[in-house]
């Protein structure tokens, strides 16, 4: 028996892709309970439900809405409820980034000025179907916040697609897999794996153990509700295609090593489908891009290395406990795109994704402490993600290959994490209680 | 007999050498003598310090009292689990253990278990996945015959991973015939091994 998703309650962010082409991420403080519960109180009819999934909504936007932890506190959630939440999202990603490989040019002293203080209460997340909505939304919003005294913005991060199809600034196609969901998908796309209980996204459900684990205290509160993790990466797209250049002589080879460390071509073509030369027509091809899988197709990484960045997020029929790690993605590109025959402009640009599940160390930490960042994933002996990995370039890549295989030595950083932070999106009702003067959210001790 | 001299000469005697030229890490015996709080430097891990490996690779060494009146139980399980490794082989193959020793012992009127497990992998780093093959193998139900250990595990794997930390032992010293060398290396190795005794069992 699976539990219907309650969809009227549960924050849309996580439930479904929206087609939106533009974003903005505003993080906010608040100067006192009084002050957080007014702003949230006016806003939360804006808040998209799943209820509108599946629907032709004609949604021009969706409004996301999330807390810190120290968010929860100064809107007056009590102490015992406060304490209930699991430590990691208590302490904060910036406390915990040197458990998940967050360390060197990574660390939280680099990061964003603002996000990494405990005066970080709040992110009110807009996808909008394009530039100018967003900026009309943002507008209002700013409005909203100008009228609504006692809460600050702290700072925000515009995103916009760079291309038609979804594209990330390297130049590899996005968004090319999802996560089924248990009670929820209605037809994943071939190769996606078995739908996923609900409960490892959403509290309240049973998640893949088999039982409802047990919720932060009041349920209330916590119920339908999903923690997300927020990552704003840079990348060093100069950086990228300086060392492509310095691979290979030809194009070709200077795409196959691009290939390699992704595990795609840059089309979206996975390298198990396509091992020698790409097939843009796959890539593009969502009911064959996904159908594939390592054991049986390429259990030595012929094709798709153990270590390229698809591999290592999704092992498929290759790994243990997979569905006890699975994530949902969401987010976008920020900044302009670097057209192909420009030199490195030093402009800040990149992907800023927030990882939704729940349970922030089974899955975000998890991933990034030993899929991303152990050295000995897989049993290789000193790699890390090519892609977003923390590299000083002490780090190597391998690919399998007959008869030798090909080692790159000293594999430079082609990202930079800037900020970071742990948020939960409380479900609609719990939003209600957080805001509302009948139910203070002082009963909520 | 001239390039054998050289050999023994390079090689001091007996050790091999490395393709590279340097000493491999598992040719000498290494042994690690480590503090009281079982790590050089503290590290944290998702769920607590993290763990050093040593020449004896990764490991840990539970120690707990049993509820009285367990003790049958808890050795029926061992058989239990021999039956269920020789049916599937490969059941926990995930955990990537070298070996399990358990062992109940006697301290006046209790009775203890230790749970001591040589593994390749970082603990703190696969504590999940180990709950859940400890759940699907059954290996709970010994784990349930422990004082103190939290009924709700199902439900709570924080609570689960605190009693293995709070029962854990560490090891004061630690010694390796061959150090760091992992399972897989040496499963590797005795593949290699099988088939060059085939391969030159054909040139015969």
């Amino acid at each position: 028996m699976t539990a219907e998703l309650e969809l009227d309650d549960i924050q849309h962010f996580l439930l479904a892709r929206t087609p939106a082409r533009a974003a903005r991420y505003e993080f906010l403080t608040f100067a006192d309970a009084e002050a957080g519960r007014r702003w949230l109180a006016g806003i939360i009819d804006k808040v998209g439900t799943g209820a509108s999934v599946g629907s032709d909504s004609p949604d021009a936007r969706w409004v996301t809405v999330g807390f810190t932890w120290s968010g929860l506190r100064v809107l007056g959630v009590g102490d015992a409820s406060l304490a209930s939440f699991p430590d990691e999202f208590r302490e904060g990603l910036a406390s915990r980034a040197a458990i998940v490989g967050l360390t060197g040019a990574n660390a939280p002293d680099h990061w964003d000025v603002g996000l990494t203080s405990p005066d970080l209460h709040a992110i009110a997340i807009l996808f909008a179907r394009d530039g100018a909505e967003r900026d009309r939304a943002a507008r209002e919003h700013a409005r909203y916040l100008a009228e609504t005294s006692g809460v600050r913005l702290l700072s925000f991060l515009d995103l916009e697609a760079i291309s038609a199809e979804p594209r990330e600034h390297f130049g590899y196609r996005d968004r090319l897999s999802e996560v089924p969901i248990e009670g929820m998908t209605r037809a994943p796309i071939p190769g996606s794996g078995r739908p996923i209980k609900a409960g490892e996204f959403f509290l309240g459900y049973a998640d893949e153990s088999g039982v409802v684990p047990a919720l932060p205290q009041p349920a209330e509160l916590t119920r339908n509700g999903s923690y997300v993790a927020y990552l704003r990466m840079q990348e060093h797209v100069g950086a990228f295609r300086d060392f492509l250049r310095a691979q290979g002589a030809t194009q070709e080879a200077q795409e196959l090593v691009a290939a390699k460390m992704m595990g795609r071509w840059r089309s979206g073509a996975p390298l198990v489908l396509a091992p020698d030369s790409d097939d843009p027509a796959l890539g593009a091809d969502l009911q064959r891009t996904n159908d594939f899988n390592y054991a049986e197709m390429d259990p030595h990484g012929y094709r798709c290395p153990v270590g390229a960045h698809i591999r290592r997020m999704n092992q498929r029929d290759d790994g243990e406990s997979q569905e006890r790690h699975r994530m949902i993605r969401r987010g976008g590109t920020y900044g302009p795109a670097l057209p192909p025959d420009a030199a490195e402009d030093g402009v800040d640009r990149g992907i800023a994704a927030f990882i939704g599940g729940a349970s922030l160390t089974r899955q975000f930490e998890f991933t990034m402490n030993v899929w991303v960042n152990d050295p000995s994933f897989g049993n290789l002996t000193n790699e890390r993600d090519p892609l977003i990995g923390t590299h000083d370039g002490t780090h190597d890549m391998t690919f399998p290959k007959r008869p030798v295989r090909k080692k790159i030595s000293g594999l430079p950083a082609f990202t930079t994490v800037r900020a970071g932070a742990y948020f939960f999106l409380p479900g609609v009702r719990a939003l209600r209680t957080l805001a509302g003067a009948s139910t203070p959210a002082r009963r909520l001790a | 007999m001239t390039n054998t001299a050289a050999i023994d000469e390079k090689t001091n005697g007996h050790k091999p050498e490395a393709h590279n030229g340097h000493q491999p890490e598992w040719a000498n015996p290494r042994a690690m003598a480590i503090p009281a709080e079982g790590f050089f430097e503290l590290e944290r891990g998702r769920y607590g310090p993290t763990y050093p490996r040593t020449p004896a690779c990764h490991g840990f060494t539970i120690i707990a009292k049993i509820k009285p009146g367990t003790e049958q139980e808890i050795r029926a399980y061992g058989k239990k689990l021999e039956d269920s490794v020789a049916a599937s082989p490969h059941v926990l193959a995930p955990l990537q253990l070298h070996y399990l020793r358990w062992v109940l012992f006697p301290i006046e009127q209790d009775t203890y278990f230790m749970y001591q497990g040589i593994f390749d992998t970082d603990f703190d780093k696969y504590v999940e996945d180990a709950i859940q093959l400890f759940s699907s193998t059954g290996i709970t139900t010994i784990f349930e015959k422990l004082e103190g250990f939290p009924e709700d595990w199902r439900t709570n794997a924080p609570a689960f991973i605190k009693f293995v930390r709070d029962h854990q032992r560490p090891s004061f010293l630690e010694y390796g015939e061959y150090p760091f060398v992992s399972a897989d290396e040496i499963k590797k190795a005795l593949r290699m091994k099988e088939a060059f005794t085939v391969m030159l069992d054909q040139y015969q």
